[in-house]
């Protein structure tokens, strides 16, 4: 006899298999003691130029390192690598965002213990990196001054899912008109609460408040280990 | 457009769990999408046509059931749900919102099967 259809409960998240390596990825990095913090942003926001900015200025108190993804070429990597931080590239090919097993495989042979700071740079996309987790610390979301104010409002899952907002390129706010207020006033209602840093990596404007920022987190977050060897 | 590589999640999740029913023909997939999850429901559904060909969930259905938003608000102190606009203040009394109760479920929650 042949009876109908029968409903059987699964109840599984879609994306386990990342949430299990991002969870392992931020143990792996919490032993070690090493910040890592991600940068998601459309296209063309500063992200590279931000973050070798980030990279040099750090580079001579601690020991830094960037992952960054693209779907193709290396350009990225060789223009980080200018801050003489190790910097590799992870090419995605046609995937559109960075998972946590591309940030595992691209850590192979590295020593975390050795770092103090990990950058990880997602592929410019504001939309599809939200669903990903890569066992990061902090998830930077960049919006440049030559984009619109509403950028927040036009990608609000993004803006939602990251810790703190960073309007970049400032030193082009008065030739692009930008209106700061009505920026900082739409994230905050995509994400009320949320920390933002207005700062310009050609200039220099802002970025020692967000320098700061980044070493009280990772004093914060990273308690001297000497106490818990057991 | 991430939706293919997570249709194809959703296949290869379907197909584990149908193998512990033996020979099963899966049917129909039902799945719990959060609005908050980055995930685009018409995107996803041409996805999965895609990510079931040639696979024994071929001509299988996704169905899905929409999760609203659910926030906490501090000040009337109840879950409320918030409107698709992703305004992330309370409805009533206008307060901000941060903490999200629901709404980022991407979730295969049961499995239509002939056995």
């Amino acid at each position: 006899m042949n009876s109908g259809p029968r409903l059987v409960e699964v109840r599984k998240n879609v994306l386990k298999q990342n949430d299990v390596v991002a969870r392992a990825l931020r143990e792996r990095f919490h032993e070690a003691g090493v910040l890592v913090a991600s940068l998601v942003s459309s296209p063309g926001s500063g992200k590279t130029a931000f973050l070798e900015k980030t990279l040099i200025s750090l580079r001579p108190r601690y020991r830094v390192a960037a992952l960054v993804g693209d779907l193709a070429t290396e350009n990225d990597a060789a223009r980080l690598a200018r801050s003489q931080a190790p910097v590799k590239q992870i090419i995605t090919g046609t995937v559109c965002h960075l998972e946590a097993a591309m940030v595992q495989s691209a850590l192979a042979g590295w020593n975390l213990n050795d770092l103090e700071f990990l950058f990880i740079e997602n592929v410019g996309n504001l939309v599809c990196p939200s669903s990903y987790d890569l066992g990061e610390d902090l998830r930077f979301v960049l919006i440049s001054v030559t984009e619109g104010e509403d950028k927040p409002l036009k990608y609000p899952t993004i803006f939602n899912g990251a810790d703190v907002a960073v309007i970049t390129k400032s030193d082009l706010g008065a030739a692009v008109e930008f209106d700061e207020a009505a920026a900082r006033c739409n994230i905050q209602a995509v994400r009320p609460g949320m920390e933002i840093f207005k700062l310009s990596a050609k200039t220099g404007e802002g970025m020692d408040k967000f320098l700061e920022f980044l070493e009280e987190r990772r004093l914060l977050s990273r308690p001297a280990p000497a106490a818990s060897i057991g | 457009m991430h939706e293919l590589s997570i249709a194809l999640s959703i296949v290869e999740m379907a197909q584990d769990e149908a193998q512990r029913f033996g020979q099963a023909q899966v049917q129909a997939v039902h799945l719990r999408l959060g609005l908050l999850s980055g995930v685009a429901k018409e995107a996803l559904l041409s996805s999965y046509e895609m990510a079931c060909h040639s696979t024994p969930l071929e001509g299988s259905r996704l169905l899905i059931e929409e999760i609203p938003i659910e926030v906490f608000c501090p000040q009337c102190a109840v879950p409320r749900k918030i409107s698709t606009d992703l305004w992330f203040c309370c409805p009533q009394c206008g307060s901000p919102t941060p903490t999200i109760l629901h709404g980022k479920e991407l979730e295969v929650v049961a499995l239509e099967i002939q056995e």
